[in-house]
């Protein structure tokens, strides 16, 4: 790499976001760009940004993709609140994103893209979009990509459309360059990709190193930006998002359990790539099967519980409201089931490609009758697989149906994850009719600590039994309408979740434990919390954080945790469902909350503010 | 799994003690079904019954089989996930003409668009009787019943055309008390590889008795259906004189030896053939126009569901380079930090 003359900015990390058309490739740059940070040694967390619509109308605002990485020296946990550097392809792209650069950024933009036409898409009066975006503190690239680019590939025989199609990588070369970034990784990465097409990898590797020519050429006038690698642990990574890790964490538990598979789902925004993993993953032998709707959904998996199979279902929001009566079917039968319910704004349709934690309510009441099941939350894309992980074990070890709630930020956002060695995770045990029980045994039997029955899968000689949605008796499992074997079943059924409490970690208090104010979150805005509980804690101003991730039953410490406390405040992507949880179970305590519903998580930025106004209170 | 082995009638009897009211034609389908099963002798581990809600779905608990009573309207979709997760089970599913066509009516023909081999056998009463007597997807237009106190003004489902339309392979419909011809059907059923729908005829005694008097009643029923078996000549009636012969796009039902038609003239049934016009023609026969078909109407070899999982699950298996948990989280865009 070339010596630098500009201007170098040490950071220990930065946020980048990349923005452009829906056709301009943006989702690939921004991947392409965090990989090689990643492999560079930084950590990172990534976040798309795309319009619902497939393809919205060219140059409009609602047709802008964007893409935003966060990657530093030290941890990162979440995306970033705001930009260092902005890349807009066009007009609307940096309509739509300048207000998320810091001040003072650097936004490098296409400036053939420009034009008045353009200019009037995406809403801007003038033909001065700088002034009128009021972004005159800022150091503006503006770089002529798209004649660069023509101009780069004129003579290699490419049609019009592969050219243009072409111009993202440019834009990439001049980001590597801006951030002092080999090219060896994405030059790897385009000679594999499109390896069929020699021509093609040609055209995108000359415009890619043009562009990072292009930044040496106008250095004098540009800062860049220097971070050193994280120093994290040894071992193998591989980028992954929510979604992929819920699937594989799923995979990873039917290998412990020594169960086969089998997803029963529909594809349903922002869940279907769940589907979509399972489904490519026939070469290990997974069973999905893509119903016709919601119920069929998780009624196959039912099935294929009772046949022995771990089973799961996927969805979001409104696909689980299809699918309460099944849950409840789960709940009283006591089989194994983990429900994947991945978040999104509501109600009804609402706003599918966005992040909320609305489904709470629904999760743990969303059925007829006293019908308790487990209710669980991820915390970060990564520890997705963790958390399936841990769904599937549950449910099988305590045959219940077990819920667990991602959400659209977790699901699409990607972090560096260290890729585990499986033997270092605990096994997951069936409950299985002990050999000298076969003779008499009845299948609604209970272990008498656990309150759990055991699991004969149809096919297993000798266990023939019947069981269904009916109320059951205690023992044999035959129709029972007996008044009072009603109360006991319904008793057991509630005693048998809450002992699982007996088996999930305590609940942990992060930052300053010993600080008067605590706040609480639990699922996908823990990176935005404790950020910024560790930024106020660098500054001086101690909050603790208790951040949940099992929610039904909660653990066993829940209430001396919140004791402790004078101030406490609930934060959370929904109008206040899991201070309602909390005021429920343990009424003799006072909450606050701190409630958002813009389908946005939070940003670090006003959790600050927030927690210093409850300081000073 | 179904290797020779002693088995009775009475081994796929349940020890508890049967439920419907006496008379409900449900006692002699249970019976039916489980002469059949004997005569298939698979053992009653692996076989699976599974229903939704309704009187009919209280099957399962007589039988000394796995069973599974779930939700109303969705047996179909249990008995996928079932079948799909061992597909070397015997899958039965129980359901009736409000639990399969109306609320679990999608179910219903996802099930048979895909072929999974399941046995449906479909309790057709033309009422819901569980829920004490309201007119149902197959009850005839102007039924009056609690809640079409004036009539019905919806024309019915016909199950066999419906199984058909949904690209059905297997349809054959039979009478409740006609024992032997149901045993026959059953087995039939089981036999066949893919979804097989069998409709019974079923009289509820107490919200719609006699519904299908008119063409099963011991005076009237060998002149008012037609026993269809594959091979045969499509011949009916009382003498046995009467016939189904094509009249242009139709079928007409003639006595041999008047106006001019021989045994010559006399459908052949082909329960195996592909095309599916015929079947539809046949199962849409109905009293008093044609006599009703019973028997085996459409028996034809697809592949189904199971088959097809097995052999793509073989083929992406042979070509894969990922086969344990650690190829694949191996796989792609990996680093290592040192
Ligand atoms: C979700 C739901 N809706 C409605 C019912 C009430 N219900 C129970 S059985 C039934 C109809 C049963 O009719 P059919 O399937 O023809 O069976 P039959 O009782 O006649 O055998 C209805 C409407 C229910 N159990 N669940
Ligand atoms: S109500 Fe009708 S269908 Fe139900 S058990 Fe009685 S007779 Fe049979």
């Amino acid at each position: 790499m070339m010596g630098r003359s500009s201007k170098v900015i040490e950071r220990d990390e930065v946020v980048v976001r990349f923005s452009g058309d829906s056709g301009d490739g943006m989702q690939l740059t921004g991947t392409l760009f965090s990989n090689t940070s990643a492999v560079f040694g930084n950590d990172i967390s990534t976040f798309p940004d795309y319009p619902a619509e497939i393809r919205a109308p060219q140059g409009t605002i609602g047709g802008v993709s964007g893409f935003q990485v966060h990657f530093g020296h030290t941890e990162v946990y979440t995306p970033g609140d705001y930009a260092d550097v902005l890349v807009a392809m066009n007009p609307a792209a940096l309509r739509a994103n300048s207000k998320w650069v810091k001040p003072g950024g650097t936004i490098v933009m296409d400036v053939d893209s420009f034009d008045d036409k353009h200019l009037q898409k995406a809403g801007y009066q003038t033909n001065d979009p700088i002034t009128e975006d009021k972004l005159g503190d800022y150091h503006i690239v503006k770089a002529p990509i798209t004649t660069l680019t023509k101009e780069s590939l004129k003579d290699m025989g490419l049609d019009n459309k592969s050219i243009l199609r072409s111009k993202n990588m440019y834009a990439l070369g001049l980001v590597y360059w801006l951030f002092d970034r080999p090219l060896a990784h994405t030059s790897e990465f385009i000679k594999k990709k499109f390896a069929k097409n020699p021509l093609v990898v040609e055209a995108n590797l000359k415009v890619l190193k043009e562009g990072y020519d292009y930044g040496v050429i106008i250095q004098a006038v540009t800062p860049s930006y220097h971070i050193n690698p994280a120093s994290i642990k040894k071992g193998k990574y591989r980028n992954l998002n929510g979604n992929i890790a819920v699937a594989w964490g799923l995979i990873a538990a039917a290998q412990k359990a020594n169960l086969e598979l089998f997803l029963g789902s529909y594809p349903i925004t922002p869940a279907t790539e769940i589907l979509q993993e399972l489904s490519a993953r026939k070469d290990l032998g997974v069973k999905v099967f893509q119903a016709e709707d919601e119920i069929a959904g998780i009624c196959t998996a039912i099935g294929a519980s009772f046949a022995g199979d771990l089973a799961v279902t996927s969805t979001s929001g409104p696909g689980l409201a299809l699918k309460g009566e099944a849950i409840g079917l789960a709940v009283i039968a006591e089989l194994p089931l983990v429900i994947v319910n991945v978040q999104r704004g509501g109600p009804s349709t609402g706003l599918p490609t966005k992040t909320e934690q609305s489904d709470l309510m629904q999760a743990l009441h969303g059925r007829n009758g006293e019908s308790p099941c487990v209710v669980m939350a991820a915390s970060s894309p990564i520890n997705c697989f963790e958390y399936a992980f841990y769904a599937a074990k549950i449910a099988v070890e305590h045959m219940t149906p077990v819920i667990l709630l991602t959400d659209g930020f977790l699901a699409n956002g990607t972090q560096s994850w260290r890729i585990p060695d499986l033997a270092d995770y605990p096994e997951i045990v069936a409950k299985r009719v002990p050999e000298e029980q076969k003779e008499n045994w009845m299948p609604y039997v209970r272990d008498p600590e656990s309150l759990v029955r055991s699991w004969a899968p149809v096919g297993t000689p000798g266990l023939m039994h019947r069981i269904g949605g009916l109320e059951k008796d205690e023992e044999t499992g035959g129709v029972s309408y007996d008044a009072e074997n009603h109360q006991k079943m319904v008793n057991y059924r509630r005693d048998k979740i809450k002992n699982i409490e007996n088996c999930i970690p305590e609940q942990d208090i992060l930052g300053d434990v010993d600080s008067q104010v605590l706040v609480i979150g639990w699922g996908g805005t823990f990176g935005h919390l404790f950020t910024a509980v560790e930024e106020l804690q660098n500054e001086g101003k101690g909050v603790a954080l208790a951040h949940f991730n099992y929610i039904n039953p909660m653990p066993k410490n829940t209430h001396d945790v919140l004791k402790r406390y004078k101030k406490i405040l609930v934060c959370e992507l929904n109008m206040g469902q899991f201070a309602n949880h909390l005021r429920m179970n343990f009424p003799d305590i006072l909450y606050r909350q701190y409630n958002k519903v813009q389908g946005l998580p939070f940003t670090v930025l006003e959790l600050k503010e927030q927690f210093k106004k409850l300081l000073e209170d | 799994m179904s290797e020779q082995c002693e088995l009775k009638f009475s081994d796929y009897k349940s020890d508890l003690s049967v439920r419907w009211c006496p008379g409900c034609g449900d006692h002699a389908i249970l019976n039916s079904v489980q002469k059949a099963m004997a005569n298939l002798k698979v053992k009653p581990h692996d076989v699976a019954v599974i229903s939704g809600i309704g009187c009919s779905s209280r099957f399962p608990y007589y039988m000394n089989t796995y069973g599974f009573h779930t939700i109303h309207g969705r047996a179909a979709a249990v008995a996928s996930g079932v079948k799909v997760a061992n597909p070397d089970l015997h899958v039965w599913e129980i359901t009736g003409d409000g639990d399969a066509l109306a609320i679990g009516g999608n179910h219903f023909i996802h099930l048979i668009r895909r072929n999974i081999d399941i046995n449906v056998i479909l309790f057709n009463n033309q009422i819901y009787g569980l829920t004490k007597g309201q007119y149902s997807p197959t009850s005839k237009r102007g039924f009056i019943s609690k809640t079409s106190p004036f009539g019905t003004v919806e024309d019915p489902f016909r199950p066999g055309e419906l199984a058909l339309g949904a690209r059905g392979q297997f349809f054959a419909r039979t009478v409740d008390k006609e024992l032997k011809l149901s045993v026959e059907v059953m087995e039939e059923a089981a036999k066949h590889k893919g979804t097989s729908i069998v409709e019974v005829l079923q009289n509820c005694v107490i919200y719609n008795d006699r519904t299908h008097e008119a063409i099963t009643d011991k005076k009237h029923k060998l002149d008012r259906t037609i026993i269809l078996k594959h091979g045969e000549k499509m011949i009916f009636g009382t003498n046995g004189d009467k016939g189904l012969v094509m009249d242009g796009m139709d079928i007409k039902a003639v006595t041999i030896g008047q106006d001019g038609y021989t045994m010559d003239d006399i459908l052949v049934h082909d329960a195996q053939t592909q095309h599916v016009s015929m079947h539809r023609k046949l199962a849409n026969m109905d009293y008093p126009e044609l006599p009703v078909a019973l028997g085996v109407i459409r028996s034809a070899e697809g592949l189904s569901y199971d088959e097809s999982v097995k052999k793509q699950v073989e083929d992406v298996q042979e070509k894969t380079s990922i086969h344990t948990f650690e190829e694949l989280v191996n796989s792609g865009d990996v680093w290592e930090v040192k």
